[in-house]
């Protein structure tokens, strides 16, 4: 392997650093028109009244959209497939708001003050609801947050509006309440992880102009842009053929701008007006109106035998969607589905549960995607096991996890929403991660079940946890890629691949430059356009190494061919007799040869009848879904009187298969570890009792600094995954999945106390350290 | 933040009756804060140009114009010589350089803040406030009244004091839950202020009087901390209880005790 | 109103109005470098020099930069490359949102620290803030540009 495996530096690299306009808000047309959002500050109410007269004529106001002039298509947000997972229950704007910062009207203006200006003069009447905002009474609750008929789901997923359920789902192998009856230990834990925002650095922006063939032009962050245009088309009631939507760079996502978001008010200004329009969100409005990961409550139970030996795993879930289903059933399906085939071998698991909707800002994807929420219960619950049955954590691990060649029942049981597909594992290094990150961390030296040494205060302890993801959505996602050969021998590698700064054009193409074993200058990479573009599904579900590499070296391979068989017609030789090394075409005996350089140039410009124009086109979609494996440890030293505690190492073992970008798959590690430690131990998303967030700027909403970032240590295991695209699996989501757990467990080894709702603040710590003490 | 007319007086006299003379003026320290704020503004008044941006000494006291950045107080060598560097450290913390070199002393001051870091530390030093039309008023008065006036700089006494400064922060930049000054001069008397209670920082009185009366070992000043949390008040926001601001308070006084007598 | 500055070595007299923040002055003078991700002066990705300093361009009048001189990665190309590329060897640029800004705090840091150690180079550029990278990769590259520019 020359070109992968190899740490390319990242093709757009240079150009984002010296500040090239790259990103939405740069490509806007100066002149455009601003939309605003007129925003709900009512957790939940219904518009009795609203009368924009004053504000339409404000001078600068270009045009102003309530739920009276806007087409009332419902539809869902979330950005996925089709047919979508998610309820249907969204409309553009509707006569009820059902969170604070939900959508009241859309007002264009020519500057941002005078937009704001006219916003306070559209008066509204409302009669306010009682809110729901405590996600464990949502159900049955009298307040009923979607009382209108339209919503609906595109196949069965348990919806019932009426009670406030976006979804529920329950699946069983063996008889999970007999086999915990019978198991000689039994943990039976709740644990909840709370909301937790994207922040990525750039807020979501769009801009829309009308282009010369009068077709809507969509320029948005997102992570989606074919998903995007589908859904552009259903709300606004508008043939598809009509709307082009483009991803330019994106400033961070973290699945935030898989969902959409101005798009829609951009594409109502600009259609109305016919001029170009932008709608970049504030940093409020990130936090406040778009998503946030979803609360979830966590019952589990774990029987075992004495031996440590896994019996039963049960797992009840239920989940806050807030006020719209956007993801709600598969992000809690996730939760289990890539958690509990990691103990593979117990007699009878159990997963089930609820999404409640409640007054609060909707939940979406984010990294991780419910495999975070639910390795917190199942690795903290593992953690509880261990200690109750005085075995080492690790030992425990590595007696009942799961092991290459196995399977899980769950992989074919549970899949998007439905129905999974049935895999054999053919690469997992969990055991070589969890002996290497235990030598890398010293775990047989610190790792102490008790009497630990208490210093000036401080004391010190050290956890562990397991985890897994999966690699795309298999007989679902798909990444199709063309190649197109241009005079002096380089390529174009057209890829619908979204990167969003995960640097995906970077190892597209050196997937691609492997194939065809060129140098990576040669393949010149444009992605993400909804016209120029073959079909991405776009960048979620840990999808594109695995699904779009997949896709770039099938058609790298067929572009090989190509030049391969058209190659040997220009030399007059057999195609079998006729090789391709990635500069010369030429026979096996060397006999006959032409440069690429020179034949590339001769079929576009003086073949006279054989000239022609190379182009190939593939597409793939993934038999199953290899999930990457990493063993996280840390360890943390405790103020014993503060309960303020300090990360001192993380250490993290993958298996991500081959690394195609070390640099790069280190740089997603990295990144991903931070948000996770962030979710551990700093961010919240809160509300005050009346559903405004009190967390809606980075003053109170606290991501880590490079001052919080504890001595980080990754490393991959030297693995190789048949089915992926030289041996690749994906890298994007598995960082972020153990620091909950593993900080849990950490804390749990220094002080003994065990912190069960996240994030693990040093409050939480302390004041639980005085009630053991009482007690 | 609107603001009709933007004005750079020239002479603080001129700043002042602008400020006096004109309804909703506003004076503009470096606007950092100011800029959170919805208010509207008659006449922003920036001091840019009165020559307030200064830190200089004499033979009694330090002297620190309005205008001087908290980055400036933060790197100065004169702010670091004394009081044990009390005044850099409290500040170094507060977001970024990049805002540090925009926030001012008279900001930091006049806003009083109660998660303030820079009015908790100075509480604890012999400070004073010197207003254009007040003249030289006492920390704590100017902290607790209301005045339509200019800060011109504020003068630090020295006089040998030593100082501790302790704060717990979420991040590493974020604001206090909680922050500590404790001063102790020559005779064995202590000042100490507990601020981002989250209210503006206060003294612990009685930890002061029980200070003075003992010996300087570690059990006292685990004792007096114990008595600090016992007396001063605290809330709770969504940053922290009050419950867990008494346990730091009594830590945090007890170990800038122990920092002092070290 | 309007005011008198330098922007990247060019004198300029610009209209502004009095509430306007430099950060969208600057945007709109053609500095698209200058990164617009928070509202409250908390992520530093609109950092810019202002006389040899770093400031937060969305928290800083543009009214008070009357007379002064500003760099924005605009005018700084050959620098910001000099640094950027040990950024993007270490695999530091990923969304590539926070990094003019980030590099401009660099450039800075290297004039005003003399041989900061790993803890000064992080409490030195904590005011700007990155989702994406986790930092690790930041500070191996500046580190290792700080070591080869000796
Ligand atoms: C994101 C963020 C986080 C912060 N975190 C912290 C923290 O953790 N700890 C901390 O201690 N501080 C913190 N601060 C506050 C900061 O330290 C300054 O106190 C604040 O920015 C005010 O300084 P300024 O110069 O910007 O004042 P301005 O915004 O210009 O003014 C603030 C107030 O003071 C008045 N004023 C200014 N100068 C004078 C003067 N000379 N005479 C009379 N009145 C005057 C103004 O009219 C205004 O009412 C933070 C600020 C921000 C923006
Ligand atoms: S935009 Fe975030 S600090 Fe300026
Ligand atoms: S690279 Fe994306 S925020 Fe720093």
């Amino acid at each position: 392997m020359k070109q992968v495996n190899k740490s390319v530096p990242k093709i757009d690299g240079m150009g984002l650093a010296k500040g090239k306009p790259a990103f939405t808000d740069d490509l806007a047309d100066s002149n455009a028109i601003i939309v605003k959002v007129l925003r709900s500050p009512h957790a939940f109410a219904r518009i009795k009244n609203i009368n924009v007269d004053k504000a339409t004529k404000y001078p600068g106001v270009e045009c102003i959209f309530t739920h009276k002039d806007v087409p009332r298509n419902v539809f869902t947000r979330a950005g996925q497939g089709y047919p979508e997972p998610s309820p249907k229950d969204k409309f553009i704007l509707d006569e009820y708001v059902r969170y604070v910062g939900d959508e009241l009207a859309i007002v264009a203006a020519s500057t941002d003050e005078v937009a704001e200006q006219a916003m306070k003069l559209i008066e509204v009447d409302y009669e306010v609801l009682e809110p729901v905002l405590d996600f464990e009474k949502a159900e049955n609750n009298k307040s009923v947050i979607h009382p209108e008929k339209e919503p609906y789901t595109m196949f069965p997923m348990g919806f019932d509006a009426s009670k406030n359920i976006a979804c529920t789902y329950d699946m069983h192998v063996g008889d999970v309440d007999e086999v915990l009856k019978n198991s000689e230990v039994v943990i039976d834990k709740t644990y909840y992880t709370q909301a937790q925002a994207h922040v990525a650095i750039e807020t979501h922006s769009s801009t829309a102009y009308i282009d010369h063939y009068e077709r809507l032009n969509i320029i948005t962050s997102t992570q989606t842009p074919v998903h995007l245009r589908r859904i552009i088309g259903e709300a606004l009631g508008m043939p598809i053929n009509k709307i082009r939507v483009v991803k330019p760079r994106v400033g961070g996502a973290f699945g935030g701008k898989q969902q959409i978001h101005g798009e829609l008010f951009c594409a109502l200004v600009t259609l109305k007006t016919g001029r170009p329009s932008k709608c970049i969100y504030s940093r409020k409005e990130v936090f406040e109106s778009s998503f946030s990961r979803h609360a979830m409550r966590l019952n589990i139970k774990i029987g075992a035998e004495k031996s440590g030996k896994l019996k039963a795993i049960d797992l009840r879930v239920l989940s806050d969607t807030g006020a719209y289903g956007e993801h709600a059933l598969t992000v809690f399906m996730i939760a289990g589905s890539k958690t509990l085939p990691l103990y593979n071998k117990v007699d009878a698991v159990h997963f089930g549960g609820t999404v409640v909707y409640t007054n609060h800002t909707p939940g979406g994807a984010y990294r991780g995607y419910g495999a975070i929420q639910g390795n917190f219960a199942l690795e903290s619950a593992m953690d509880e096991l261990a200690n109750k049955l005085n075995i080492d954590p690790l030992e425990l691990r590595k007696m009942n996890m799961i092991k290459e060649g196995e399977t899980s029942e769950i992989f074919k049981i549970m899949g998007e929403g439905g129905e999974g597909t049935a895999q054999i594992i053919e690469s997992c290094k969990l055991d070589y991660c969890l002996k290497r990150g235990s030598e890398m961390i010293k775990w047989n030296n610190k790792y102490q079940n008790k009497n630990k040494k208490v210093i000036d205060d401080k004391v010190r302890g050290i956890g562990l946890a397991i985890a897994m993801q999966g690699s795309g959505i298999p007989n679902m996602d798909m990444g199709a890629a063309s190649l197109k050969l241009n005079d002096d021998g380089f390529f174009n590698l057209l890829i619908g691949a979204t990167d969003l700064g995960t640097g995906s054009d970077t190892i597209l193409a050196q997937i691609a430059a492997e194939a065809l074993n060129v140098p990576v200058e040669d393949i010149v990479v444009y992605s993400s356009d909804s016209d120029l573009t073959p079909f991405d599904c776009g960048a979620y579900a840990s999808s594109t190494t695995f699904v779009s590499g997949n896709g770039v070296k099938k058609t790298a391979e067929k572009m090989k061919n190509l030049i391969i068989s058209e190659g040997a017609k220009h030399l007059k030789i057999d195609v079998s007799d006729t090789i391709f090394d990635g500069k010369i075409i030429k026979s096996k005996d060397g006999e006959n040869s032409i440069s690429l350089k020179e034949i590339s140039k001769g079929w576009l410009y003086n073949y006279g009848q054989a000239q022609k124009q190379l182009l190939a086109v593939d597409s793939y979609v993934g038999k199953k879904s290899p999930p990457p494996y990493m063993a996280g440890f840390a360890e943390v030293e405790v103020d014993t009187k503060t309960g303020h505690f300090d990360i001192l190492n993380y250490t993290a073992v993958v298996d991500c298969g081959t690394t195609i970008n070390p640099k790069l798959a280190l740089g997603q590690m990295e990144g991903g570890l931070l948000q996770g430690i962030g979710m551990a131990v700093y961010e919240d998303v809160k509300y005050n009792k009346y559903g405004q967030m009190l967390t809606n700027n980075l003053m109170n909403y606290k991501i880590p600094t490079r001052e919080d970032v504890p001595n980080i240590n990754v490393e991959f295991a030297d693995s190789y995954e048949p089915s992926g695209p030289y041996g690749a699996k994906s890298v994007g989501e598995i960082g972020i999945d153990t620091p909950p757990a593993v900080i849990a467990n950490a804390i749990f080894n220094a002080v003994g106390v065990r912190i069960t709702d996240l994030p693990i603040t040093p409050e939480k710590v302390l004041l639980a350290m005085k009630k053991k003490q009482i007690k | 933040m609107i603001i009709d007319e933007y004005k750079k007086p020239q002479t603080i006299e001129e700043a002042y009756s602008i400020l006096t003379t004109k309804k909703n003026s506003q004076i503009i320290g470096g606007g950092a804060y100011l800029r959170l704020s919805k208010k509207h503004i008659s006449s922003a008044i920036d001091l840019s140009n009165l020559k307030l941006d200064f830190i200089s000494e004499t033979d009694d006291y330090i002297e620190i114009g309005a205008m001087t950045t908290l980055r400036e107080l933060e790197i100065n060598e004169i702010t670091k010589k004394y009081f044990n560097g009390i005044i850099s450290n409290s500040i170094r913390n507060i977001v970024g350089v990049q805002l540090r070199n925009i926030a001012t002393t008279g900001g930091a001051i006049s806003g009083k803040f109660g998660f303030s870091d820079l009015i908790t530390a100075l509480s604890v030093l012999d400070c004073k406030v010197i207003l254009y039309k007040a003249g030289a008023v006492k920390l704590v008065d100017f902290i607790n009244q209301k005045y339509n006036d200019i800060v011109e700089k504020i003068i630090i006494r020295k006089n040998n004091q030593i100082a501790d400064f302790q704060a717990i922060r979420n991040t590493k930049t974020d604001y206090a839950i909680l922050n500590v000054a404790v001063s102790k001069h020559t005779n064995n008397s202590y000042k100490i202020a507990v601020g981002a209670r989250p209210g503006i920082a206060i003294f612990a009185v009685k930890a002061e009087g029980f200070l003075k009366t003992v010996d300087s070992s570690k059990e006292n000043a685990e004792k007096a901390g114990l008595i600090a949390s016992q007396e001063i008040k605290f809330t709770s926001n969504f940053r922290a209880s009050a419950e867990y601001r008494q346990e730091l308070c009594k830590v945090l006084v007890s170990r800038a005790i122990c920092n002092i007598n070290k | 109103m309007k005011i008198k500055l330098k922007i990247n070595n060019q004198d300029k007299i610009i209209d502004i109005r009095p509430d306007e923040m430099l950060l969208e002055v600057l945007r709109k003078n053609g500095c698209l470098s200058v990164k617009h991700g928070c509202d409250t002066g908390s992520c530093g990705a609109c950092t810019v020099l202002l006389d040899e300093k770093p400031i937060l361009s969305c928290s800083y009048l543009a009214a008070k930069a009357e007379g002064h001189s500003i760099i924005t990665v605009e005018g700084a190309q050959k620098k910001v490359e000099q640094i950027s590329k040990y950024l993007v060897d270490e695999g530091g640029v990923q969304c590539g949102f926070c990094i003019p800004g980030l590099v401009l705090t660099v450039m800075s840091m290297e004039k005003e620290l003399n041989n900061p150690s790993e803890e000064e180079i992080t409490h030195y550029l904590s005011g700007n803030l990155c989702r994406c990278t986790g930092y690790s990769s930041h500070t191996r590259a500046i580190k290792k540009y700080l070591e080869e520019k000796k």
